[in-house]
């Protein structure tokens, strides 16, 4: 399903939505639709009731950590440089650094049973990965969301105003930290074993010796 | 009694033993086991019940639901963090004598999923294990190997002495401490009474031949 | 057991009844011979009539997404085995699915074949073990479970000569298989398949018009057929509901275009209908297995051009699902062009299909919990992950 014709459709229909279509540059051609939080339950409700689109299926829910990354690229600058015959002009590479914004982001993969199409694919974004973590449920349209939500607050922290039960739902009540974010440190807890990994082993070394994950190598 | 004076009689046709013989084969001929399977090694436990490979031949087909009737726990699977406390509860829960099978990778040490941040590092940190079996899963017949094991363990058994059993031996605990759910891993992480790390030997990465 | 935690504020309070009377609340699981494994469902009961149900997940929770993010593609496929470890097979071709098409890989003919008689193989032994274990909760302990079994049995040979394991086969490759079917193969898996009517026809003679299976079952645990789309059911209760919706028709993957089969419909959504529906699709594969059986070509069992090291897909994400005999498995990858997957989710079908237990349930006997949730078909390794 082509999504600019999908994106016109909403835009007209729902007043003030702010949507953008994310390009998905792999060869499975599953391009994305981000929509804000303020109008994602309008979006939902119309993509399940609008007759000729009926996605009455939410069929996964992913929650994805994007911590911030610095990226790096290469770009080419004109600049004055001291040459042999005196100052000269000349192109010369440049790194330029930045950081990405840090995010959590929720997918969600949507069908139709009735008409047999899809999958259109919304995303979702919270405003970072502190306390601005508070997303739309899609629980009261789509139940399937329900304990997949949960699953995302257990593992990741997203907050989903509007979801009838938000506890957490694979690790037990007492527990406090986000095991699914990419930060995530687990307990330290490690025991001498062969393996193929630097990374064990360099967490054993650690364990062993007290010197910090990283240095060891 | 003289070992070659009994094996002698038998051929005669008199049986003769002794109350620590006819004791340990009563145990070991009826192991009931505890019904209770963890993950993908409990599949293999039941197609060791069914009729193909009869675990009933040694005794053993009577899976009992509660743990109060139950002699013998087979820790089929994974055992996450949030189960561990419950295995540890049954575990006491079971009377004496109680032995525990270790089956499969999991519950001996964590197993392929032994990074995960929700697994215990094998069974062993928390109940006294007489038996693993190795595998991912362990086929059948590993199983009844383990079983038979288990059997000559327990017909090894001293009754009196040094070294006789746990259950016989009032000093020696039967139950042990159940971890609690803390902020971020089980408390305690292991019972120091009966696991320890084992020593580091000798590590060293290998040198970095990608820079 | 530990404290139970159904509802932690005014949970006591609510176990008044007005007229006097107490409610009792249960624990069942998570060790308890009828829950499919390390399941827990905290029941308040009304005499024996359940009036709130509540499921608690997480004691197989063994961070399959987490460990993925830190292997290789390749190294997650031995792990997939371990999600709904009844039906390897089809867990590693969803998973090949939703790599192949993250990197755009093609599937040789033969191989598309070699797919579809494991996958069929291995839907016949799920639904098989599946109706002995319902009928082992409902009471008839040990035969139908034995004769189950048996068929089983004969299956996982199969697998066990064809990829040296009976139960983690580790089967698929990106592009195509792991090992091409050993010679005399197809002879051994077509005397199973040839059997295996045999095997559903005494089945059926023992129970499917058994007066005690039909009291038990029929007008158990409905959910309507737009609850249930709106639940993200899928799988055989989806189609005991009366709902068409089948992936291999619906996305034909692999060359499920070139069989024909039909699927089977039920009509009520109760836990008769999901029995009989699993009958007759084993009856379906059964003629699917035999149409690929014939029709296999000659070729390679595998892409020769895709790469089994140093495999980096290019950035960019894929969604591939399909049909398992549990529901829609699917896979989402997102790739940033390192070795290893930056996000990896599986979306569970026994997870997923619990979403309305506790509407299935409602106003039954505590009996009744146990074959609706043995109707559902979980199980918790995917259930959990």
């Amino acid at each position: 399903m082509t999504l600019e014709p999908l994106k016109a459709e909403l835009e007209a229909n729902i007043p003030g939505c702010q949507l953008e279509i994310v390009n998905n540059p792999s060869p499975s051609g599953q391009h994305s639709l981000l929509i804000d939080p303020g109008h994602a339950l309008a979006i939902a409700l119309y993509l399940r009731d609008a007759a000729h689109l009926r996605f009455d299926y939410l069929s996964n829910v992913t929650g994805v950590d994007w911590p911030s990354r610095e990226l790096s690229e290469k770009i080419k600058v004109k600049k004055i440089v001291d040459g042999p015959d005196g100052p000269v002009e000349k192109e010369v590479d440049e790194v330029v650094k930045t950081q990405t914004h840090a995010h959590l982001e929720v997918v969600y993969h949507l069908y139709s049973m009735a008409l047999k199409h899809g999958p259109v694919i919304l995303r979702m974004r919270t405003e970072d990965r502190a306390d601005r973590v508070h997303l739309p449920s899609f629980t009261p349209i789509w139940r399937s969301a329900d304990f997949q939500e949960r699953e995302i607050f257990d593992l990741y922290g997203i907050l989903f105003d509007g979801h009838p039960d938000l506890r957490r739902i694979l690790m037990w009540d007492e527990f406090e930290d986000f095991p699914m974010r990419r930060d995530y440190v687990e307990p330290d807890d490690y025991e001498y074993e062969p393996t193929a990994h630097d990374d064990v082993l360099k967490k054993t070394i650690a364990h062993y010796t007290g010197e910090t994950p990283g240095g060891a190598a | 009694m003289d070992e070659a004076l009994k094996v002698e009689l038998g051929r005669q046709g008199v049986f003769a033993t002794s109350l620590q013989e006819l004791y340990n084969w009563g145990r070991r001929s009826s192991l009931w086991p505890l019904n209770f399977g963890l993950a993908c090694c409990a599949i293999e436990m039941i197609a060791t019940t069914m009729a193909r490979y009869d675990l009933a031949r040694f005794g053993a087909e009577v899976f009992r639901p509660s743990p109060r009737q139950a002699d013998l726990m087979i820790v089929a699977g994974t055992i996450t963090k949030k189960m561990a406390p419950q295995v540890v509860r049954l575990y006491n829960q079971m009377p004496e004598p109680k032995y525990v099978i270790s089956m499969g990778a999991c519950a001996i040490s964590g197993g392929p999923f032994k990074q995960g941040y929700n697994v215990l590092k094998g069974i062993d940190r928390y109940i006294p294990v007489d038996i693993y079996i190795p595998g991912c899963p362990p086929r059948p017949e590993a199983l009844i190997e383990g079983f038979m094991a288990l059997q000559r363990k327990i017909d090894a058994q001293q009754l009196t002495g040094e070294n006789r059993p746990r259950h016989l031996n009032a000093a020696e605990p039967s139950e042990f401490i159940v971890p609690k759910f803390g902020a971020h891993d089980l408390e305690p992480t292991q019972n120091p009474a009966i696991w320890h790390a084992p020593q580091l030997v000798n590590i060293t990465l290998a040198p970095d031949e990608t820079k | 057991m530990s404290t139970l935690t159904l509802d932690p504020i005014a949970a006591k309070a609510s176990l008044l009844k007005k007229d006097g009377g107490q409610l009792l609340e249960v624990s069942m699981g998570p060790q308890h011979p009828s829950t499919h494994g390390v399941f827990r469902m905290d029941v308040v009961l009304d005499g024996e009539n359940v009036v709130k149900l509540k499921p608690i997940f997480g004691y197989l929770h063994r961070n399959h997404e987490k460990i993925a993010e830190d292997e290789t593609y390749l190294g997650s496929m031995p792990y997939t085995d371990r999600l709904d470890y009844f039906c390897s097979i089809t867990n590693n071709w969803a998973y090949a699915l939703a790599v192949e098409s993250l990197a755009g890989i093609e599937v040789p003919e033969r191989a598309q074949y070699i797919r579809v008689i494991t996958a069929e193989l291995t839907r016949l032994q799920n639904h098989a073990s599946l109706v002995g274990f319902l009928m082992q909760d409902m009471g008839a302990s040990g035969t139908p479970l034995m004769y189950a079994f048996r068929e089983r049995e004969k299956i996982l040979d199969l697998f066990e000569s064809l990829t040296g394991a009976r139960m983690m086969c580790n089967y698929m490759r990106f592009g195509g298989c792991r090992v091409d079917l050993p010679t005399g193969w197809l002879d051994q898996a077509k005397k199973v398949v040839a059997a295996f009517p045999k095997f559903l026809d005494e089945f059926e003679n023992l129970l499917v018009s058994n007066e005690i299976l039909m009291a038990r079952t029929q007008g158990v645990g409905i959910i309507p057929a737009e609850l249930i789309v709106n639940a993200g059911i899928t799988g055989p209760l989806l189609r005991a509901s009366g709902v068409n919706y089948d992936l291999r028709k619906v996305d034909k993957y692999g060359i499920y275009d070139r069989f024909t089969f039909r699927v089977p419909l039920g009509d009520h959504g109760d836990v008769y209908d999901r029995y009989m529906i699993r009958i007759l699709e084993m009856r379906e594969s059964v003629k699917i297995l035999e149409q690929a059986m014939r029709d296999i070509p000659e070729g390679p069992f595998t892409d020769p051009k895709t790469k089994v090291r140093n495999f980096r897909p290019k950035p960019g994400e894929a969604y591939g699902r399909i049909e398992a005999p549990k529901g829609e498995l699917g896979f989402y990858l997102i790739s940033d062009g390192s070795p290893n997957p930056y996000r990896y989710r599986v979306r569970p079908p026994s997870l997923i299909n619990l979403t309305v237990l506790e509407e299935m349930c409602l106003n039954r006997n505590i009996a009744d919990v146990v074959i609706i949730l043995g109707s559902v078909d979980i199980v918790m390794g995917e259930v959990d992950r």
